[in-house]
């Protein structure tokens, strides 16, 4: 399915001043975000910075005490996963949303199982087993995943990156218009991490909006076309890997300097290098 | 692994085929994934065994005539059982189960007996209180969040209490003509005498087993009852997943209340008092996880079956009674044993 907004300008995903508390513990306070069709959204933070809860909150695992959360330009009420899946957003989490005892091919339809055509499916409500795991083979395929071969395995008894793998290829057989990565590649080997930022490029292209959260920032500056940094539960800025500097994310994530300092200083050393560069080598280009 | 072969790294885009290759080394683990994958396997080879060694111990044992007998004993406890089988599989457990069946069996047969109630009529009143009272347990589970145990450790002494105050110590027995009765009834296959209530108890399980095996509710149940919140996160309602097993355990329970009625030719307040934990026994002999999520119902019914053979060979063994209790609880130690084992499987 391909995300075509009548408005191209309207983001896909879009949440305006999100709070969200805990008893005393203030776990969101006002966070604004959006996401475009087509992009691929990271959201880093230091642990405790809200990334978790803002990911809850846009993927209906937790309803959010105030603010609005716009799907297309529309505003919805996400009071649970199933209202979330509903308006098109799919979510992958930290935790892995699959039942250990079932197989491969039940978790991928989990909750969304279909049914036999005719009398056998309507009246006695019969699953189509067959066609699922053909669907599920097929999906698994498509995303390159060639270590589960087979589809009728318990996922108990997969290694955690084939875990993992599952809940990628669940949420991307279903994803519709906007997909979260909550730490998708955490417990992943180098090989398998590649796979899955592949299969992330890939539905991003498609049109998909895509949501990453992730602590590994090489990561993030390599397949990341904006990055929103939260701190102490609210938004600190959205930055672009092009324009800023791991350093930077660092340094905003972690309080040391705001993004308007940071901002300032880019500025300053571009100009520096500019007005370097005009003075000595007129045909270089200085970013760093 | 001897010095000479490779060292065995685990590569990322190592096949599950590799895996289990080298798995394969080890007899205990392929036995361990094959309990694994059917779970209901070590129940089958104890029911298997123990009929070959009581039929070698004693002739009479094998006879249809006595293979009967074990069948028509266990109807009761095996069709109560599938109740108790969805409600473990939740990660619950049920105490209350066989106080309502009593109660559910003592109102219909009163019903007839007293108030000349149609036996239609009168089963369907069983089977509305029997509802009604898993629906107070299954809301005490997932509204109060009360933990299964207490719900039905309560709700056991209840429903016992309401039984014996509306019984007011009496039992009632039915001319044996009352179609209430009518699970009491045999016919004959073979040398076999079969009774109804033993035919009741096959489609209880053929109906239940389909819609574990082959509905979207089944498959939410098992989800439900392994990890909670993961199905909630995969967006099943899982209180009401949970809520629909105490209900359907309630219907299950109205069939068992009449199979009772059949085997005690009426109805006795005193009839079921040990049939909440005989049903427990039953699912947990049959493989089934009391952690929730794993098990299957057959392995309940051979459950059943295998508390009741053991009753039976050993009676006919001329063996103490007593030594049938200790028996059936050191089945239930290797039961939950095996069951700790089977968990632990890996890749």
């Amino acid at each position: 399915m391909t995300a075509n907004p009548s408005n191209p300008a309207t983001p896909v995903l879009q949440a305006k001043g999100l709070v969200k508390t805990y008893g005393r513990v203030i776990g969101l306070a006002g966070v604004d975000l959006e996401l475009h069709a087509g992009e691929v959204l990271a959201v880093i933070g230091d642990n405790g910075a809200g990334k978790s809860t803002l990911m809850a909150c846009l993927s209906g695992a937790q309803i959010p005490d105030e603010g609005t959360i716009l799907v297309d330009g529309a505003p919805v009420k996400l009071r649970s996963t199933t209202d979330a899946r509903r308006v098109g957003i799919e979510t992958v989490y930290q935790n892995l949303a699959v039942a250990p005892a079932l197989d491969i091919a039940s978790n991928l339809f989990l909750a969304r199982e279909q049914r036999k055509k005719g009398p056998l499916g309507s009246v006695l409500r019969m699953l189509d087993t067959k066609a699922m795991k053909q669907q599920a083979a097929e999906q698994l395929a498509e995303l390159g995943i060639s270590t589960l071969q087979d589809v009728e395995q318990a996922v108990e008894t997969l290694s955690g990156g084939q875990r993992q793998a599952v809940a990628v290829a669940r949420a991307a057989a279903f994803g519709s218009k906007v997909l979260i990565l909550d730490e998708p590649t955490a417990a992943l080997g180098v090989r398998e991490s590649g796979q899955v930022l592949r299969v992330i490029r890939e539905l991003r292209d498609k049109g998909l909006g895509i949501i990453l959260v992730s602590h590994n920032m090489p990561q993030v500056f390599e397949i990341a076309d904006r990055i929103h940094i939260q701190r102490l539960g609210r938004g600190a800025g959205v930055i672009t890997p092009s324009a800023y500097s791991m350093n930077d994310a660092v340094a905003i994530m972690t309080g040391a300097r705001r993004l308007d300092e940071v901002a300032q200083a880019e500025a300053a050393a571009e100009a520096d290098t500019v007005e370097a560069a005009e003075a000595a080598e007129p045909q270089s280009t200085g970013a760093p | 692994m001897t010095a000479s072969a490779p060292s065995p790294v685990l590569e990322p885009a190592e096949t599950v085929s590799d895996l289990s290759a080298r798995r394969g080394h080890s007899p205990a683990n392929r036995l361990q994934h094959l309990l694994h994958r059917r779970p209901a396997l070590s129940p089958l080879a104890v029911l298997l065994i123990a009929v070959v060694i009581f039929s070698l111990v004693n002739a009479r044992f094998y006879s249809a005539v006595n293979l009967s007998l074990v069948a028509q004993q266990s109807a009761v406890v095996g069709s109560l059982a599938v109740g108790q089988t969805l409600i473990v599989l939740t990660a619950g457990i049920d105490l209350s189960i066989g106080a309502i069946m009593v109660l559910a069996s003592f109102l219909a047969a009163n019903l007839v007996f007293t108030d000349n109630v149609s036996v239609p009529l009168a089963l369907l009143a069983a089977t509305v209180v029997a509802v009604a009272a898993q629906a107070v347990n299954g809301l005490l589970v997932t509204r109060v969040k009360l933990p299964p145990f207490i719900v039905t450790l309560g709700t056991f002494n209840v429903f016992t209490a309401l039984t014996l105050i509306y019984a007011k110590g009496q039992t009632i027995t039915l001319n044996t003509g009352s179609g209430l009765l009518w699970t009491g009834q045999s016919f004959l296959i073979g040398n076999f005498r079969v009774t109804y209530g033993v035919v009741l108890m096959v489609v209880l399980y053929l109906v239940v087993a389909y819609a574990l095996r082959c509905t979207a509710w089944g498959r939410h149940l098992y989800a439900t009852g392994d990890d909670p919140e993961a199905a909630r996160l995969a967006g099943i309602d899982t209180k009401r997943v949970l809520l629909s097993a105490y209900l359907v355990a309630g219907l299950v329970i109205a069939v068992s209340a009449w199979i009772l009625c059949g085997r005690v030719g009426g109805a006795d307040p005193n009839s079921g008092l040990n049939a909440n934990l005989e049903s427990i026994t039953a699912v947990v002999i049959g493989g089934t996880s009391l952690f929730g999520g794993r098990g299957s119902l057959v392995g309940s019914l051979l459950g059943a079956l295998i508390v009741q053979v053991f009753d039976n060979g050993l009676a006919l063994a001329g063996v103490d009674p007593n030594y049938q209790v200790l028996a059936v609880g050191v089945l239930v130690i290797l039961a939950v044993s095996v069951d700790q084992w089977i968990r632990k499987v890996k890749a």
